[in-house]
């Protein structure tokens, strides 16, 4: 009865349980904190808008990005992932989400910034649907805790628009 | 250490009808789990409700030996969100990142593209032959939740199966010489 491993079961059973049950409890004390992130683009020029030769059109530009994500950060975070997404619809799809630039930010003191940055992945349509296209530019964290559930959620910024004319 | 004299002496008295007990105890944890497994299946809606992290592909994020957790639901798949994909004639998933959406304005249906956080490029070079895009049916799961470290259990008893092979020989003894 008092053996040796049955000791040993009796304390690693609840050595884990006990650890399952930290994990969830630092998990749910993030619901605990209200967030109020703010971000605001600008686009401070178009490089280029060409129809490449597969016939998609495809566009450069040089955005600033700043933002204030400190509220995001609770004790049990381990980095947030920032992208900013183009969004809009054309005849064929419904919605098209293109990534332009995304980032980590691994601790709350690196939340609070200001980049002036050209798009880092390509952004190409499916078709050349974009001359004159108004676009959304949504900006979206996904908050990646140390053990427990993750959070996403974005800001939709709005009346953004693309030349008339391939230049 | 009297236990490896009791060890032996309980080999040497097995009876049959104990043995056969033993014997059932033990499916009987074989078959709990087996039902614990298909239940989580059947609630997250997905083929396989908890993946381990195999590549360092998504660092710091994800590292090597994370567990995550997947659930897969009717909602349109969104850019951002962290999705787990099986590409025809691979067999082992890819968790990674989905960065571009176009979604049908007729059928709903998505054209999506991935990368890893931590990969230089998309994933284009880990499709099949000629795919350009990821659409709905290749996608298993998104991740949810994770914890960290659990997962490297199950590497290591992939990666060198001896070690499985001892420790399914262990319990087994460990079963079949308990007194209780």
């Amino acid at each position: 009865m008092h053996s040796f491993g049955y000791r040993l079961n009796v304390l690693l059973t609840f050595a884990v349980t006990i650890l399952a049950l930290m994990c969830a409890m630092a998990s749910l004390s993030d619901n605990l904190n209200t967030p109020s992130p703010s971000a605001e683009i600008q686009i401070m020029n178009i490089n280029w808008f060409q129809k490449q030769p597969q016939g998609n059109d495809e566009v450069s530009l040089t955005m600033n990005i700043s933002a204030d994500l400190q509220s995001l950060f609770t004790w049990n975070t381990k980095q947030v992932f920032i992208f900013v997404a183009a969004e809009y619809e054309t005849p064929k799809n419904s919605l098209n989400q293109v990534s332009l630039w995304d980032a980590i930010i691994p601790a709350k003191e690196h939340a609070k910034f200001w980049i002036h940055t050209s798009n880092k992945y390509r952004f190409v349509d499916q078709g050349n649907n974009l001359r004159g296209k108004e676009f959304n530019l949504t900006l979206h964290w996904h908050v990646m805790p140390k053990t427990g559930k993750m959070f996403a959620n974005k800001i939709v910024m709005t009346g953004y628009s693309l030349p008339e004319e391939y230049r | 250490m009297s236990w490896i004299g009791d060890t032996v002496d309980s080999i040497k008295s097995i009876q049959i009808r104990q043995l056969l007990t033993q014997g059932v105890s033990l499916g009987m944890i074989v078959t709990s789990a087996l039902i614990i497994w298909k239940a989580l299946m059947c609630i997250t809606g997905s083929e396989s409700p908890v993946v381990v992290v195999l590549s360092e592909s998504m660092e710091p994020g994800f590292k090597r030996g994370d567990i995550l957790f997947l659930h897969m639901s009717k909602e349109p798949i969104r850019a951002g969100e962290i999705v787990v994909f099986n590409v025809d004639g691979r067999e082992i998933p890819i968790v990674h990142r989905v960065i571009k959406v176009h979604e049908r304005q007729d059928t709903g249906e998505v054209d999506v593209l991935t990368k890893g956080d931590n990969n230089p490029g998309d994933d284009r070079l880990l499709y099949a032959q000629g795919q350009h895009w990821l659409q709905r049916q290749h996608i298993m799961g998104r991740a949810v939740g994770f914890l960290p470290y659990v997962g490297w259990v199950t590497i290591i008893m992939t990666e060198k199966p001896i070690i499985k092979y001892i420790l399914i020989g262990a319990l087994g003894l460990l079963v079949i010489t308990s007194k209780d």
